[in-house]
């Protein structure tokens, strides 16, 4: 019984280091924007995607990953250039509505690029399991781990301790007052959503070798990666991976302890019943409403 | 006057099929697109009005479908009342949870809608023994209006379009009501509602609880008019869509939520023909329109028309004088 109950802890917190990753993106869009990008799911699924045919077409796996990233990176810079800004101001509902409509439109380029199928990275260092105690982690798994620990360090320096981190962090907190000390939020708005969509490919590259990938991949990953952000009170990054950890931890326990079919169901009710009780998240900051 | 639209929405819907019998765009797309505005004019109370999201309605929708299924396949009711227990139902679930689902605000609430449509539509792909699976349930009887059994896609266009006139109709009058005038101060600032004397929680709820009755009634509609349920017609991408129509024609307007339901309907059926670039124009025409025209097709081309036509009598001082 606590070997099994370890067993899925392991692949909740695998699980869960994705949905880290994805929530991340939600959170830096919705820092530098006030934007909940619905797209976020598509840039995971365009980084496998572009992986997978990359390889396939002949570069080595290192280069794949780095080319489709980029190109994750691109796509992201085109959204914000002309779906984000030229809406500048729009309504809650209608910068939804914006996003949703690019997430359907890059499903709709990924499906004329490579179709329905399904498709699957090779593992990058083999597939032979290992043993952990009574468990057995596959070395894929480690590199979620790793990866997600390095890319999470990463963007809290960067906050922490680069002058381009902590202006973007101020057009979050004010935009009128950052554009006044001589912050340009344009860029700075582009380098939030290249950043997003980056840190999105990545983690659709580590997850390829786990899952399969199709133009639909994207969508719950999206979903999870969003009820991450919700979790941890939307704007707070490292609120992001801990509601991203707590998620996937949990789905994986429900899924083997009660039903794998019911999975989905137990992680969106576990959301629920967050905002039930904490309606702006675990970690998230009270708002008042200003008449 | 406040019903001229009303009645020249109904005069269309009446002379349609008239001029063009068995026209499959006027009768099987058209009942589609009646459906359609029974959901959106319901949601817009919701959204429009209210100005609370809800990325969860194809729940509700679903809800009446499967009401109307499983009460008349697997327990022989009779339609009307499998019909009744459904929007009894989608009524109950809706109040129960619209109290602790609108406190939450903006993203927070499209969060919450958005879990509880995927959970409804989880059940509804595992509860196997009582809703089919994936595979859904078929042989859903006629529905039985006091001894008349609609069939066939003239009275079903018949049925649905007098459905979907009064749902129009109560929707118009809903809005001009004490409850609409509340609602629209909830839209404008919540706190100032509140401050004027509006119980803000109660108008909200009763949002809720009416756009989750037209959704209901439109699934059950739909159950005995597809005699098919299964849950692909009531999943993410449909509440997504109907959000669609809602801000597509255009929000806190009636006719802009209807108009919307036609023209997404109508757009649908149109890029079948591209096939695998269906998807490509979707997203790229929701990315324009709300780029664009931000406050919806109808309620953005009224306004347009509107300036023109103030602008040509400006043209023209000797009529104003």
């Amino acid at each position: 019984m606590f070997e099994q109950v370890f067993q899925f802890l392991v692949t909740g917190i695998t699980v869960g280091s994705l949905y880290a990753l994805v929530g991340l993106g939600f959170a830096l869009i919705y820092n530098a924007s006030d934007v909940v990008n619905f797209a976020q799911g598509e840039f995971v699924m365009l980084g496998a995607m572009a992986a997978i045919a990359l390889l396939s077409a002949g570069l080595p796996l290192p280069l794949a990953a780095v080319v489709a990233t980029l190109l994750a990176v691109g796509v992201g810079l085109l959204l914000e250039r002309f779906a984000i800004e030229p809406a500048a101001g729009a309504s809650v509902v209608a910068t939804i509505i914006i996003t949703i409509g690019a997430a359907i439109f890059l499903r709709g380029i990924a499906l004329l690029l490579w179709g329905k199928d399904f498709h699957t990275l090779p593992p990058f260092s083999g597939d032979a399991p290992i043993r952990l105690g009574g468990a057995t982690v596959l070395p894929q798994s480690l590199w979620v781990l790793a990866a997600t620990g390095v890319l999470v360090a990463l963007v809290r320096a960067f906050f922490d301790r680069t002058l381009l981190g902590k202006a973007l962090l101020a057009c979050s907190f004010n935009r009128t007052a950052a554009q006044a000390v001589g912050i340009n939020v344009k860029v700075m708005l582009r380098l939030a959503y290249g950043l997003s969509a980056g840190l999105g490919a990545v983690a659709g590259i580590l997850i390829a070798p786990i899952t399969f990938s199709s133009y639909e991949a994207g969508v719950m990953l999206g979903l999870k990666g969003f009820s991450a952000a919700i979790v941890g009170g939307i704007g707070n990054p490292m609120g992001a991976v801990a509601g991203g950890l707590l998620l996937g931890v949990l789905e994986a326990l429900g899924a083997g302890l009660v039903s794998s079919g019911y999975k989905d169901a137990i992680a969106f009710l576990f959301v629920l019943m967050v905002l039930f009780f904490e309606p702006t998240g675990l970690f998230g900051h009270k708002v008042a409403e200003r008449v | 006057m406040r019903l001229a639209g009303f009645y020249a929405f109904a005069a269309t819907v009446a002379l349609l099929p008239a001029l063009f019998p068995d026209n499959y765009f006027v009768v099987v797309v058209g009942a589609s697109a009646g459906l359609n505005v029974i959901l959106a004019v319901g949601l817009n109370l919701l959204m429009g009005y209210a100005g609370q999201i809800s990325l969860g309605h194809a729940a509700f929708f679903g809800l009446g479908a499967y009401a109307s299924a499983i009460l008349t396949t697997r327990f022989g009711w009779p339609s009307l009342l499998a019909l009744a227990a459904g929007l009894i139902a989608a009524g109950l679930l809706a109040w129960a949870f619209a109290r602790p689902i609108l406190r939450l605000r903006g993203h927070y609430l499209a969060m919450a809608t958005l879990g509880f449509g995927v959970i409804v539509h989880v059940i509804m792909v595992q509860a196997t023994g009582w809703t089919g699976g994936p595979d859904g349930l078929a042989g859903v009887p006629p529905l039985d209006l006091f001894g008349w059994e609609v069939s066939g896609d003239l009275q079903w266009y018949g049925v649905i379009m007098a459905a979907a006139l009064l749902a129009v109709w109560l929707s118009l009058n809903l809005v001009d009501s004490p409850v609409g005038r509340a609602l629209r101060a909830v839209h404008g600032s919540e706190f100032a509602a509140q401050m004027m004397g509006v119980d803000t929680a109660r108008a909200k709820t009763q949002a809720f609880v009416v756009s989750a009755l037209f959704a209901a009634f439109a699934g059950s509609l739909f159950a005995h008019q597809q005699a098919f349920v299964s849950p692909d017609s009531f999943d993410l991408t449909v509440s997504v869509e109907l959000v669609t129509m809602v801000v597509l024609g255009g929000l806190a307007s009636t006719f802009g939520a209807a108009c919307g339901a036609i023209a997404l309907t109508l757009l649908q059926q149109a890029l079948v023909v591209f096939e695998d670039y269906e998807m490509l124009i979707h997203g790229a025409l929701l990315m324009a329109v709300m780029i664009f025209l931000p406050q919806g097709l109808f309620v953005g081309l009224t306004q347009a028309a509107r300036r023109l036509g103030s602008a040509l009598v400006r043209s023209r001082p000797s009529v104003a004088a």
